[in-house]
Protein backbone atom coordinates (compact mmCIF):
# COMPACT_ATOMS: atom_id res chain seq x y z
CA UNK A 1 0.00 0.00 0.00
CA UNK A 2 2.95 2.08 0.74
CA UNK A 3 4.18 1.75 -2.83
CA UNK A 4 0.60 3.18 -4.15
CA UNK A 5 1.19 6.19 -1.73
CA UNK A 6 4.41 6.72 -3.15
CA UNK A 7 3.33 6.77 -6.40
CA UNK A 8 0.42 9.09 -5.66
CA UNK A 9 2.97 11.45 -4.43
CA UNK A 10 5.74 11.23 -7.32
CA UNK A 11 2.64 11.93 -9.40
CA UNK A 12 1.73 15.12 -7.82
CA UNK A 13 5.28 16.29 -7.18
CA UNK A 14 6.35 15.46 -11.25
CA UNK A 15 3.29 17.26 -11.97
CA UNK A 16 4.14 20.23 -9.88
CA UNK A 17 7.88 20.21 -11.02
CA UNK A 18 6.62 20.38 -15.12
CA UNK A 19 3.63 23.28 -14.03
CA UNK A 20 6.70 24.69 -12.26
CA UNK A 21 9.06 24.04 -15.55
CA UNK A 22 6.16 24.85 -18.17
CA UNK A 23 4.86 28.13 -16.65
CA UNK A 24 8.11 29.44 -15.17
CA UNK A 25 10.75 31.48 -16.67
CA UNK A 26 12.79 29.13 -18.87
CA UNK A 27 9.65 27.86 -20.56
CA UNK A 28 10.97 29.35 -23.81
CA UNK A 29 14.13 27.10 -23.57
CA UNK A 30 14.84 24.56 -26.00
CA UNK A 31 15.85 21.72 -23.50
CA UNK A 32 12.96 22.66 -21.06
CA UNK A 33 10.39 22.15 -24.22
CA UNK A 34 12.16 18.44 -23.63
CA UNK A 35 12.27 17.82 -20.80
CA UNK A 36 8.77 18.27 -19.91
CA UNK A 37 7.41 15.35 -21.75
CA UNK A 38 10.33 12.97 -20.71
CA UNK A 39 9.85 13.54 -17.17
CA UNK A 40 5.90 13.29 -17.43
CA UNK A 41 6.93 10.15 -19.85
CA UNK A 42 9.24 8.71 -16.74
CA UNK A 43 6.11 9.73 -14.25
CA UNK A 44 3.83 7.67 -15.95
CA UNK A 45 6.22 4.53 -16.27
CA UNK A 46 7.74 5.14 -12.58
CA UNK A 47 3.79 5.36 -11.37
CA UNK A 48 2.81 2.67 -13.63
CA UNK A 49 5.52 0.48 -11.51
CA UNK A 50 4.64 1.20 -8.11
CA UNK A 51 1.12 0.97 -8.34
CA UNK A 52 1.90 -2.64 -10.16
CA UNK A 53 4.20 -3.65 -7.64
CA UNK A 54 2.25 -2.45 -4.76
CA UNK A 55 -1.29 -3.89 -5.37
CA UNK A 56 0.24 -6.92 -6.53
CA UNK A 57 -1.49 -6.32 -10.26
CA UNK A 58 -1.17 -10.39 -11.99
CA UNK A 59 1.01 -10.24 -14.12
CA UNK A 60 -1.28 -11.74 -17.11
CA UNK A 61 -3.16 -8.28 -16.60
CA UNK A 62 -0.14 -5.79 -16.59
CA UNK A 63 3.20 -6.84 -16.25
CA UNK A 64 5.48 -4.04 -14.86
CA UNK A 65 7.60 -1.77 -17.05
CA UNK A 66 11.09 -3.51 -15.73
CA UNK A 67 9.95 -7.00 -16.37
CA UNK A 68 8.89 -5.96 -19.85
CA UNK A 69 12.38 -4.40 -20.51
CA UNK A 70 13.54 -7.63 -19.33
CA UNK A 71 11.45 -9.46 -21.77
CA UNK A 72 12.45 -6.71 -24.87
CA UNK A 73 16.40 -7.95 -24.08
CA UNK A 74 15.84 -11.37 -22.87
CA UNK A 75 13.89 -12.50 -26.17
CA UNK A 76 16.14 -10.11 -28.35
CA UNK A 77 17.27 -12.69 -30.10
CA UNK A 78 13.19 -13.96 -30.55
CA UNK A 79 12.16 -10.00 -31.40
CA UNK A 80 15.16 -9.60 -34.20
CA UNK A 81 13.62 -11.89 -36.86
CA UNK A 82 10.44 -10.84 -35.98
CA UNK A 83 11.52 -7.11 -36.63
CA UNK A 84 13.09 -7.78 -39.88
CA UNK A 85 10.20 -10.14 -40.85
CA UNK A 86 7.54 -7.64 -40.35
CA UNK A 87 9.54 -4.56 -41.42
CA UNK A 88 12.30 -5.02 -43.11
CA UNK A 89 10.69 -7.59 -45.53
CA UNK A 90 6.44 -6.61 -45.45
CA UNK A 91 6.64 -3.45 -44.00
CA UNK A 92 9.12 -1.35 -45.92
CA UNK A 93 9.10 -3.43 -48.83
CA UNK A 94 5.20 -2.66 -49.77
CA UNK A 95 5.65 0.87 -48.40
CA UNK A 96 8.58 1.28 -51.78
CA UNK A 97 6.09 -0.35 -54.08
CA UNK A 98 2.90 1.27 -52.75
CA UNK A 99 4.28 4.50 -52.93
CA UNK A 100 6.25 4.51 -55.72
CA UNK A 101 2.75 3.19 -57.49
CA UNK A 102 1.24 5.74 -56.32
CA UNK A 103 3.24 8.56 -57.21
CA UNK A 104 3.30 7.07 -61.22
CA UNK A 105 -0.26 6.64 -60.82
CA UNK A 106 -0.51 10.68 -60.00
CA UNK A 107 1.32 11.62 -62.52
CA UNK A 108 -0.48 9.95 -65.13
CA UNK A 109 -3.72 11.27 -63.05
CA UNK A 110 -2.76 14.41 -63.37
CA UNK A 111 -2.14 14.46 -66.64
CA UNK A 112 -5.47 13.86 -68.28
CA UNK A 113 -8.38 15.77 -66.69
CA UNK A 114 -10.68 13.05 -67.15
CA UNK A 115 -8.39 10.68 -64.67
CA UNK A 116 -8.66 13.00 -62.01
CA UNK A 117 -12.35 13.76 -61.61
CA UNK A 118 -13.12 9.60 -61.89
CA UNK A 119 -10.21 8.32 -60.26
CA UNK A 120 -9.57 11.26 -57.29
CA UNK A 121 -13.19 11.00 -55.55
CA UNK A 122 -12.78 7.23 -55.97
CA UNK A 123 -9.27 7.59 -54.17
CA UNK A 124 -10.48 9.76 -51.34
CA UNK A 125 -13.23 7.44 -51.35
CA UNK A 126 -11.08 4.16 -50.84
CA UNK A 127 -9.03 5.86 -48.14
CA UNK A 128 -11.55 6.11 -46.05
CA UNK A 129 -12.41 2.08 -46.06
CA UNK A 130 -11.36 -0.65 -43.98
CA UNK A 131 -8.65 -1.75 -46.44
CA UNK A 132 -6.85 -3.93 -43.62
CA UNK A 133 -10.06 -5.96 -44.23
CA UNK A 134 -8.71 -6.60 -47.58
CA UNK A 135 -5.62 -8.87 -45.66
CA UNK A 136 -7.58 -12.09 -45.46
CA UNK A 137 -7.72 -12.23 -49.18
CA UNK A 138 -4.03 -10.86 -49.75
CA UNK A 139 -2.88 -13.65 -47.33
CA UNK A 140 -4.52 -16.22 -49.45
CA UNK A 141 -3.54 -15.10 -52.48
CA UNK A 142 0.50 -14.41 -51.98
CA UNK A 143 0.80 -17.31 -49.09
CA UNK A 144 1.78 -16.68 -45.21
CA UNK A 145 5.19 -15.56 -46.08
CA UNK A 146 5.99 -11.12 -46.40
CA UNK A 147 5.01 -11.23 -49.82
CA UNK A 148 1.30 -11.07 -48.88
CA UNK A 149 1.99 -8.35 -45.69
CA UNK A 150 3.58 -6.25 -48.75
CA UNK A 151 0.79 -6.92 -51.05
CA UNK A 152 -1.38 -5.48 -48.08
CA UNK A 153 1.01 -2.79 -46.84
CA UNK A 154 0.48 -1.90 -50.93
CA UNK A 155 -2.80 -1.47 -50.83
CA UNK A 156 -3.29 0.42 -47.68
CA UNK A 157 -1.03 3.05 -48.72
CA UNK A 158 -1.75 3.82 -52.06
CA UNK A 159 -4.41 5.43 -52.08
CA UNK A 160 -3.45 8.12 -49.35
CA UNK A 161 -0.36 8.72 -51.13
CA UNK A 162 -2.48 8.89 -54.69
CA UNK A 163 -4.43 11.34 -52.73
CA UNK A 164 -2.09 14.00 -51.58
CA UNK A 165 0.70 13.83 -54.65
CA UNK A 166 -2.27 14.66 -56.71
CA UNK A 167 -3.67 17.32 -54.66
CA UNK A 168 0.45 18.40 -54.86
CA UNK A 169 0.73 18.64 -58.40
CA UNK A 170 -1.61 20.89 -58.48
CA UNK A 171 -0.29 23.42 -56.14
CA UNK A 172 1.59 25.72 -58.63
CA UNK A 173 0.08 28.91 -59.27
CA UNK A 174 -0.81 30.07 -62.49
CA UNK A 175 1.94 32.66 -62.64
CA UNK A 176 4.81 30.12 -62.23
CA UNK A 177 3.60 28.09 -64.71
CA UNK A 178 3.31 30.71 -67.40
CA UNK A 179 6.30 31.82 -66.27
CA UNK A 180 8.05 28.04 -67.79
CA UNK A 181 5.60 28.40 -70.16
CA UNK A 182 7.82 31.58 -71.16
CA UNK A 183 11.24 29.91 -70.74
CA UNK A 184 9.68 27.55 -73.33
CA UNK A 185 9.55 24.37 -70.98
CA UNK A 186 8.20 21.15 -72.02
CA UNK A 187 5.64 19.17 -70.19
CA UNK A 188 8.72 17.37 -68.33
CA UNK A 189 10.81 19.92 -67.60
CA UNK A 190 7.76 21.72 -65.83
CA UNK A 191 6.91 18.77 -64.22
CA UNK A 192 10.62 18.19 -62.40
CA UNK A 193 11.91 21.27 -62.04
CA UNK A 194 8.60 23.19 -60.99
CA UNK A 195 5.87 20.95 -60.47
CA UNK A 196 7.35 17.81 -58.55
CA UNK A 197 9.52 20.01 -55.99
CA UNK A 198 6.19 22.07 -55.54
CA UNK A 199 4.71 19.04 -55.15
CA UNK A 200 7.20 17.99 -52.62
CA UNK A 201 5.48 18.90 -49.23
CA UNK A 202 2.35 17.10 -50.20
CA UNK A 203 4.12 14.42 -51.14
CA UNK A 204 6.28 14.11 -48.04
CA UNK A 205 2.69 14.24 -46.04
CA UNK A 206 1.27 11.25 -47.99
CA UNK A 207 4.77 9.23 -47.15
CA UNK A 208 4.33 10.28 -43.21
CA UNK A 209 0.62 9.17 -43.23
CA UNK A 210 1.68 5.78 -45.44
CA UNK A 211 4.66 4.78 -42.58
CA UNK A 212 1.91 3.98 -40.01
CA UNK A 213 -0.17 2.44 -42.28
CA UNK A 214 2.16 0.12 -43.15
CA UNK A 215 3.31 -1.38 -39.78
CA UNK A 216 -0.81 -1.51 -39.23
CA UNK A 217 -0.82 -3.05 -42.14
CA UNK A 218 2.16 -5.68 -41.99
CA UNK A 219 1.05 -6.16 -38.37
CA UNK A 220 -2.80 -6.91 -38.78
CA UNK A 221 -2.20 -9.08 -42.09
CA UNK A 222 0.47 -11.19 -39.73
CA UNK A 223 -3.11 -12.21 -37.70
CA UNK A 224 -4.52 -13.87 -40.41
CA UNK A 225 -1.68 -16.14 -41.07
CA UNK A 226 1.92 -15.74 -40.97
CA UNK A 227 5.41 -17.85 -40.85
CA UNK A 228 6.67 -18.57 -37.44
CA UNK A 229 8.18 -15.14 -37.29
CA UNK A 230 6.75 -11.54 -36.99
CA UNK A 231 5.38 -8.94 -34.80
CA UNK A 232 1.88 -9.49 -35.57
CA UNK A 233 2.60 -13.76 -35.16
CA UNK A 234 4.60 -12.68 -31.96
CA UNK A 235 1.79 -10.79 -30.52
CA UNK A 236 -0.87 -13.48 -31.50
CA UNK A 237 0.80 -16.18 -29.81
CA UNK A 238 1.88 -14.83 -27.20
CA UNK A 239 -1.40 -13.60 -26.45
CA UNK A 240 -2.64 -17.01 -26.37
CA UNK A 241 -0.12 -18.45 -23.88
CA UNK A 242 -0.56 -15.34 -22.02
CA UNK A 243 2.87 -14.27 -22.20
CA UNK A 244 2.10 -10.95 -21.50
CA UNK A 245 5.53 -9.12 -21.21
CA UNK A 246 6.39 -10.56 -24.75
CA UNK A 247 3.35 -9.28 -26.01
CA UNK A 248 4.67 -6.01 -24.01
CA UNK A 249 8.18 -6.28 -25.46
CA UNK A 250 6.92 -6.57 -28.88
CA UNK A 251 4.39 -3.37 -28.38
CA UNK A 252 7.54 -1.89 -27.68
CA UNK A 253 9.26 -2.34 -30.72
CA UNK A 254 6.78 -1.64 -32.64
CA UNK A 255 6.45 1.87 -30.93
CA UNK A 256 10.01 2.52 -31.72
CA UNK A 257 9.90 1.32 -35.09
CA UNK A 258 7.05 3.33 -36.33
CA UNK A 259 8.46 6.34 -34.35
CA UNK A 260 11.60 5.88 -35.80
CA UNK A 261 10.47 5.58 -39.30
CA UNK A 262 8.32 8.59 -39.45
CA UNK A 263 11.15 10.01 -37.70
CA UNK A 264 13.28 9.13 -41.13
CA UNK A 265 10.88 10.38 -43.82
CA UNK A 266 10.71 13.60 -41.32
CA UNK A 267 13.95 14.18 -41.12
CA UNK A 268 14.08 13.32 -45.31
CA UNK A 269 11.44 15.96 -45.27
CA UNK A 270 13.17 18.28 -43.66
CA UNK A 271 16.48 17.96 -45.69
CA UNK A 272 14.53 18.11 -49.21
CA UNK A 273 12.09 21.34 -48.47
CA UNK A 274 14.23 23.39 -46.29
CA UNK A 275 13.10 25.96 -48.50
CA UNK A 276 9.05 25.18 -47.83
CA UNK A 277 7.60 28.29 -45.16
CA UNK A 278 6.56 24.98 -42.23
CA UNK A 279 10.25 23.99 -42.10
CA UNK A 280 11.79 27.54 -42.04
CA UNK A 281 13.29 28.53 -38.28
CA UNK B 1 -23.76 14.89 -64.01
CA UNK B 2 -20.89 16.15 -64.91
CA UNK B 3 -18.62 15.17 -61.93
CA UNK B 4 -20.58 11.87 -62.04
CA UNK B 5 -19.27 10.86 -65.68
CA UNK B 6 -16.02 10.44 -64.55
CA UNK B 7 -16.27 8.72 -61.46
CA UNK B 8 -18.75 6.15 -63.58
CA UNK B 9 -16.30 5.39 -66.18
CA UNK B 10 -13.46 4.95 -63.35
CA UNK B 11 -16.06 2.00 -61.36
CA UNK B 12 -16.54 0.54 -64.55
CA UNK B 13 -12.94 0.32 -65.58
CA UNK B 14 -12.08 -1.16 -62.15
CA UNK B 15 -15.94 -4.03 -62.34
CA UNK B 16 -14.38 -5.03 -65.83
CA UNK B 17 -10.80 -5.18 -64.25
CA UNK B 18 -11.87 -7.45 -61.73
CA UNK B 19 -13.84 -10.07 -64.38
CA UNK B 20 -10.52 -9.89 -66.09
CA UNK B 21 -8.76 -10.94 -63.18
CA UNK B 22 -10.66 -13.20 -62.67
CA UNK B 23 -9.93 -15.03 -66.31
CA UNK B 24 -6.31 -15.98 -64.65
CA UNK B 25 -6.89 -15.84 -60.87
CA UNK B 26 -9.11 -18.76 -61.10
CA UNK B 27 -7.80 -20.63 -64.19
CA UNK B 28 -6.36 -23.85 -61.60
CA UNK B 29 -9.55 -24.82 -60.09
CA UNK B 30 -11.50 -24.01 -63.76
CA UNK B 31 -9.95 -26.30 -65.24
CA UNK B 32 -9.59 -29.13 -63.40
CA UNK B 33 -13.47 -28.91 -62.59
CA UNK B 34 -13.26 -29.37 -66.59
CA UNK B 35 -11.01 -32.35 -66.82
CA UNK B 36 -13.20 -33.88 -64.00
CA UNK B 37 -16.35 -33.25 -66.75
CA UNK B 38 -14.13 -34.75 -69.30
CA UNK B 39 -12.47 -32.03 -71.28
CA UNK B 40 -9.17 -32.43 -72.96
CA UNK B 41 -7.24 -29.55 -71.65
CA UNK B 42 -3.78 -28.80 -72.04
CA UNK B 43 -1.74 -29.81 -69.99
CA UNK B 44 -2.80 -32.57 -68.82
CA UNK B 45 -3.38 -33.62 -64.81
CA UNK B 46 -3.63 -31.08 -62.44
CA UNK B 47 0.22 -31.52 -60.90
CA UNK B 48 1.38 -30.90 -64.57
CA UNK B 49 -0.46 -27.47 -64.40
CA UNK B 50 0.59 -26.50 -61.42
CA UNK B 51 3.79 -24.67 -62.22
CA UNK B 52 2.57 -23.28 -65.57
CA UNK B 53 2.07 -19.37 -65.57
CA UNK B 54 -1.45 -18.33 -65.45
CA UNK B 55 -1.76 -16.59 -68.77
CA UNK B 56 -0.18 -19.21 -70.53
CA UNK B 57 -2.85 -21.52 -69.01
CA UNK B 58 -5.22 -19.52 -70.13
CA UNK B 59 -4.06 -18.79 -73.44
CA UNK B 60 -3.88 -22.58 -74.25
CA UNK B 61 -7.48 -23.32 -73.21
CA UNK B 62 -9.59 -20.56 -74.33
CA UNK B 63 -12.42 -23.02 -74.37
CA UNK B 64 -12.67 -23.95 -71.32
CA UNK B 65 -12.82 -20.39 -69.90
CA UNK B 66 -16.75 -20.50 -69.41
CA UNK B 67 -16.86 -21.56 -65.82
CA UNK B 68 -14.24 -18.48 -64.46
CA UNK B 69 -17.10 -16.22 -63.42
CA UNK B 70 -19.29 -18.89 -61.61
CA UNK B 71 -16.95 -21.46 -59.55
CA UNK B 72 -17.86 -22.08 -56.05
CA UNK B 73 -15.25 -21.27 -53.42
CA UNK B 74 -13.13 -19.27 -56.49
CA UNK B 75 -9.66 -17.63 -55.25
CA UNK B 76 -11.39 -14.47 -56.58
CA UNK B 77 -15.23 -14.20 -57.30
CA UNK B 78 -16.63 -12.22 -59.49
CA UNK B 79 -18.23 -8.98 -58.82
CA UNK B 80 -22.06 -10.73 -59.75
CA UNK B 81 -21.21 -13.35 -57.30
CA UNK B 82 -20.02 -11.33 -54.52
CA UNK B 83 -23.41 -9.13 -54.96
CA UNK B 84 -25.46 -12.27 -54.92
CA UNK B 85 -23.47 -13.38 -51.74
CA UNK B 86 -24.14 -10.07 -50.36
CA UNK B 87 -27.99 -10.41 -51.38
CA UNK B 88 -28.38 -13.66 -50.02
CA UNK B 89 -26.86 -13.25 -46.78
CA UNK B 90 -28.41 -9.59 -45.87
CA UNK B 91 -32.24 -9.67 -47.20
CA UNK B 92 -32.96 -12.89 -48.46
CA UNK B 93 -31.40 -14.68 -45.25
CA UNK B 94 -33.35 -12.31 -43.00
CA UNK B 95 -36.89 -12.35 -45.15
CA UNK B 96 -36.83 -15.84 -46.26
CA UNK B 97 -34.91 -17.97 -44.12
CA UNK B 98 -35.67 -20.49 -41.61
CA UNK B 99 -33.58 -18.14 -39.01
CA UNK B 100 -34.35 -14.61 -40.24
CA UNK B 101 -36.05 -11.85 -38.36
CA UNK B 102 -39.51 -12.62 -40.01
CA UNK B 103 -39.70 -15.88 -38.93
CA UNK B 104 -37.64 -16.17 -35.76
CA UNK B 105 -38.12 -12.80 -34.44
CA UNK B 106 -34.46 -12.14 -34.26
CA UNK B 107 -31.91 -11.48 -36.72
CA UNK B 108 -30.27 -14.33 -38.08
CA UNK B 109 -26.47 -15.31 -36.84
CA UNK B 110 -25.69 -16.05 -40.80
CA UNK B 111 -26.86 -12.75 -42.00
CA UNK B 112 -23.95 -9.85 -42.24
CA UNK B 113 -26.92 -7.46 -41.06
CA UNK B 114 -26.34 -9.66 -37.69
CA UNK B 115 -22.59 -9.18 -37.61
CA UNK B 116 -22.40 -5.53 -39.05
CA UNK B 117 -24.62 -4.56 -35.81
CA UNK B 118 -22.73 -6.24 -34.01
CA UNK B 119 -19.60 -4.23 -35.28
CA UNK B 120 -21.50 -0.97 -35.49
CA UNK B 121 -22.78 -0.89 -32.00
CA UNK B 122 -18.77 -1.48 -31.13
CA UNK B 123 -17.35 1.34 -33.38
CA UNK B 124 -20.53 3.65 -31.84
CA UNK B 125 -19.80 2.94 -28.23
CA UNK B 126 -16.02 3.04 -28.72
CA UNK B 127 -16.06 6.22 -30.92
CA UNK B 128 -18.03 8.34 -28.59
CA UNK B 129 -16.35 7.30 -25.94
CA UNK B 130 -13.02 8.04 -27.49
CA UNK B 131 -14.00 11.79 -29.63
CA UNK B 132 -15.82 12.45 -25.92
CA UNK B 133 -12.46 12.07 -24.37
CA UNK B 134 -10.28 14.00 -26.88
CA UNK B 135 -12.45 16.82 -26.59
CA UNK B 136 -11.99 16.80 -22.87
CA UNK B 137 -8.39 16.82 -23.26
CA UNK B 138 -8.10 18.93 -25.98
CA UNK B 139 -9.66 21.89 -23.54
CA UNK B 140 -7.16 20.80 -20.77
CA UNK B 141 -4.83 20.93 -23.24
CA UNK B 142 -5.37 24.29 -24.50
CA UNK B 143 -5.89 25.88 -20.96
CA UNK B 144 -3.13 24.25 -19.23
CA UNK B 145 0.22 25.24 -20.33
CA UNK B 146 1.74 21.77 -17.91
CA UNK B 147 -0.81 19.86 -19.65
CA UNK B 148 0.09 21.19 -23.43
CA UNK B 149 3.78 20.72 -22.82
CA UNK B 150 3.80 17.37 -21.10
CA UNK B 151 0.92 15.29 -23.19
CA UNK B 152 0.80 17.07 -26.67
CA UNK B 153 4.22 15.57 -27.49
CA UNK B 154 3.04 12.14 -26.50
CA UNK B 155 -0.02 12.87 -28.63
CA UNK B 156 1.54 13.39 -31.69
CA UNK B 157 3.87 10.36 -31.26
CA UNK B 158 1.43 8.17 -30.61
CA UNK B 159 -0.28 8.83 -33.97
CA UNK B 160 3.21 7.45 -35.27
CA UNK B 161 3.06 3.53 -33.69
CA UNK B 162 0.84 1.13 -34.75
CA UNK B 163 -1.65 0.61 -31.80
CA UNK B 164 -3.69 -1.81 -33.42
CA UNK B 165 -1.21 -4.14 -32.54
CA UNK B 166 -2.21 -3.94 -29.01
CA UNK B 167 -5.77 -4.94 -29.57
CA UNK B 168 -5.58 -8.82 -29.34
CA UNK B 169 -4.07 -8.01 -26.01
CA UNK B 170 -6.71 -5.33 -24.70
CA UNK B 171 -9.29 -8.12 -25.63
CA UNK B 172 -7.55 -10.95 -23.96
CA UNK B 173 -6.73 -9.06 -21.06
CA UNK B 174 -10.27 -7.10 -20.45
CA UNK B 175 -11.48 -11.19 -21.07
CA UNK B 176 -9.60 -12.39 -18.35
CA UNK B 177 -10.96 -10.11 -16.09
CA UNK B 178 -14.52 -10.70 -16.46
CA UNK B 179 -15.48 -8.32 -19.12
CA UNK B 180 -16.61 -9.27 -22.82
CA UNK B 181 -18.56 -8.96 -25.18
CA UNK B 182 -19.12 -5.58 -26.75
CA UNK B 183 -16.81 -3.34 -24.39
CA UNK B 184 -13.43 -4.44 -25.02
CA UNK B 185 -13.86 -3.61 -29.02
CA UNK B 186 -15.28 -0.48 -28.03
CA UNK B 187 -11.95 0.19 -25.43
CA UNK B 188 -10.00 -0.45 -28.63
CA UNK B 189 -12.48 1.94 -31.13
CA UNK B 190 -12.24 4.33 -28.48
CA UNK B 191 -7.78 4.08 -28.17
CA UNK B 192 -7.81 4.60 -31.89
CA UNK B 193 -10.18 7.58 -32.52
CA UNK B 194 -9.35 9.61 -29.61
CA UNK B 195 -5.77 10.66 -30.52
CA UNK B 196 -6.67 11.87 -34.03
CA UNK B 197 -9.23 13.91 -32.40
CA UNK B 198 -7.09 15.34 -29.79
CA UNK B 199 -4.90 16.90 -32.51
CA UNK B 200 -7.56 18.08 -34.78
CA UNK B 201 -9.74 19.57 -31.49
CA UNK B 202 -6.55 21.44 -30.13
CA UNK B 203 -5.58 22.90 -33.76
CA UNK B 204 -9.10 24.15 -33.95
CA UNK B 205 -9.41 25.45 -30.19
CA UNK B 206 -6.00 27.71 -31.38
CA UNK B 207 -7.43 28.95 -34.68
CA UNK B 208 -9.06 32.05 -33.25
CA UNK B 209 -6.12 34.65 -34.13
CA UNK B 210 -4.96 37.45 -31.74
CA UNK B 211 -7.28 39.98 -32.94
CA UNK B 212 -10.56 37.52 -31.85
CA UNK B 213 -9.10 36.63 -28.17
CA UNK B 214 -7.68 40.41 -27.82
CA UNK B 215 -11.37 41.50 -28.46
CA UNK B 216 -13.08 39.25 -25.52
CA UNK B 217 -10.43 40.29 -23.52
CA UNK B 218 -11.85 43.96 -23.99
CA UNK B 219 -14.89 42.48 -23.51
CA UNK B 220 -13.73 40.94 -20.14
CA UNK B 221 -14.71 37.92 -21.06
CA UNK B 222 -13.66 34.59 -18.55
CA UNK B 223 -11.93 31.87 -19.85
CA UNK B 224 -15.12 29.89 -19.83
CA UNK B 225 -16.75 32.38 -21.71
CA UNK B 226 -14.10 32.69 -23.86
CA UNK B 227 -14.13 28.60 -24.27
CA UNK B 228 -17.79 28.40 -25.45
CA UNK B 229 -18.26 31.33 -27.67
CA UNK B 230 -15.09 31.49 -29.35
CA UNK B 231 -12.72 28.56 -28.89
CA UNK B 232 -15.50 25.99 -29.54
CA UNK B 233 -17.60 27.48 -32.52
CA UNK B 234 -14.60 27.95 -33.98
CA UNK B 235 -12.91 24.44 -33.61
CA UNK B 236 -16.16 23.15 -35.26
CA UNK B 237 -14.36 22.60 -38.63
CA UNK B 238 -11.55 20.82 -37.10
CA UNK B 239 -13.85 18.78 -34.93
CA UNK B 240 -15.67 17.61 -38.14
CA UNK B 241 -12.39 16.44 -40.32
CA UNK B 242 -11.05 14.84 -37.18
CA UNK B 243 -14.30 12.61 -36.64
CA UNK B 244 -14.40 11.37 -39.94
CA UNK B 245 -10.69 10.14 -39.68
CA UNK B 246 -11.63 8.43 -35.97
CA UNK B 247 -14.75 6.94 -37.18
CA UNK B 248 -13.05 5.38 -39.79
CA UNK B 249 -10.66 4.25 -37.25
CA UNK B 250 -12.97 3.09 -34.82
CA UNK B 251 -14.63 0.75 -37.60
CA UNK B 252 -11.20 -0.59 -38.09
CA UNK B 253 -10.35 -1.27 -34.49
CA UNK B 254 -13.58 -2.63 -33.77
CA UNK B 255 -12.91 -5.22 -36.99
CA UNK B 256 -9.51 -6.16 -35.73
CA UNK B 257 -10.89 -6.30 -32.05
CA UNK B 258 -13.60 -9.11 -33.54
CA UNK B 259 -10.62 -11.24 -34.85
CA UNK B 260 -8.91 -12.56 -31.15
CA UNK B 261 -12.89 -13.79 -30.05
CA UNK B 262 -15.07 -15.40 -32.23
CA UNK B 263 -18.58 -13.93 -30.83
CA UNK B 264 -20.06 -12.68 -34.32
CA UNK B 265 -19.01 -9.38 -35.53
CA UNK B 266 -17.26 -8.61 -39.03
CA UNK B 267 -13.99 -9.58 -38.56
CA UNK B 268 -14.85 -12.63 -37.05
CA UNK B 269 -16.91 -13.31 -40.38
CA UNK B 270 -13.58 -12.23 -42.46
CA UNK B 271 -11.55 -14.85 -40.19
CA UNK B 272 -14.33 -17.85 -40.60
CA UNK B 273 -14.48 -16.56 -44.47
CA UNK B 274 -10.77 -17.13 -44.87
CA UNK B 275 -9.95 -20.11 -42.37
CA UNK B 276 -13.22 -22.16 -44.36
CA UNK B 277 -11.99 -20.77 -48.06
CA UNK B 278 -15.66 -19.31 -48.60
CA UNK B 279 -14.10 -16.24 -50.69
CA UNK B 280 -17.70 -15.47 -51.39
CA UNK B 281 -18.64 -14.74 -47.91
CA UNK B 282 -15.23 -12.80 -46.72
CA UNK B 283 -15.85 -10.54 -50.04
CA UNK B 284 -19.15 -9.80 -48.89
CA UNK B 285 -18.17 -8.81 -45.61
CA UNK B 286 -15.64 -7.48 -46.71
CA UNK B 287 -17.86 -4.94 -48.99
CA UNK B 288 -20.29 -4.68 -45.73
CA UNK B 289 -17.94 -3.41 -43.76
CA UNK B 290 -16.24 -0.97 -46.50
CA UNK B 291 -20.30 0.31 -47.23
CA UNK B 292 -20.81 0.47 -43.63
CA UNK B 293 -17.58 3.12 -43.19
CA UNK B 294 -18.97 4.58 -46.71
CA UNK B 295 -22.26 5.22 -44.24
CA UNK B 296 -21.10 6.13 -41.57
CA UNK B 297 -18.18 8.69 -42.66
CA UNK B 298 -21.21 9.84 -45.67
CA UNK B 299 -23.18 10.95 -42.16
CA UNK B 300 -20.73 12.82 -40.47
CA UNK B 301 -20.52 14.73 -43.40
CA UNK B 302 -23.62 15.76 -43.42
CA UNK B 303 -24.01 16.33 -39.91
CA UNK B 304 -21.28 18.85 -40.74
CA UNK B 305 -23.01 20.46 -43.29
CA UNK B 306 -26.26 21.09 -41.59
CA UNK B 307 -24.22 22.61 -38.96
CA UNK B 308 -21.38 24.40 -40.58
CA UNK B 309 -24.95 25.79 -42.66
CA UNK B 310 -26.45 26.62 -39.25
CA UNK B 311 -23.63 28.65 -37.59
CA UNK B 312 -23.00 30.52 -40.85
CA UNK B 313 -19.83 29.40 -41.47
CA UNK B 314 -21.25 28.10 -45.26
CA UNK B 315 -23.47 29.96 -47.26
Amino acid sequence: MILVFAAVAVWIGAWAFNGWLANGRFSGLASVRLAVPLIFGATVIVVWEMIVRGLAVPAVILPPPSTIVGAFFGNFGILWPDFVQTFAKGALGGYVIGCGAALLTAILVDRYDFLRRGLLPVGSFMAALPIVGTAPILVMWFGFDWQSKAAVVVVMVFFPMLVNTVAGLRDTSAMQRDLMRTYGASYWQTLFKLRFPAALPFIFNGLKIATTLALIGAIVAEFFGSPTRGLGFRISTSVGTLALDVVWAVIVVAALTGTAFYGAVAWLERRMTFWHPSQRK
Amino acid sequence: MKALGPILAVVAAIIALWYAAAVPMNIQEVLTQAERAGAVVEPEGAMNRRDVSRFALVLKNADHLAESWSMERARLPAPHQVVKELWASTWDEEINGRRGIVKSGSLSNRSLIYHGSITLGATIVGFLIGSGLGILLAVGIVHSKTMDMSVMPWAIVSQTIPIVALAPMIIVVLYSIGVEGLLPKAVISAYLSFFPVVVGMVKGLRSPDAMQTDLLRTYGASKPQALWKLRLPASVPYLFASLKIGIAASLVGAIVGELPVQRGGLGARMLGGSYYGQTEQLWAALLFAAAMAAILVWLIGWIEGKTLRRMGVTP
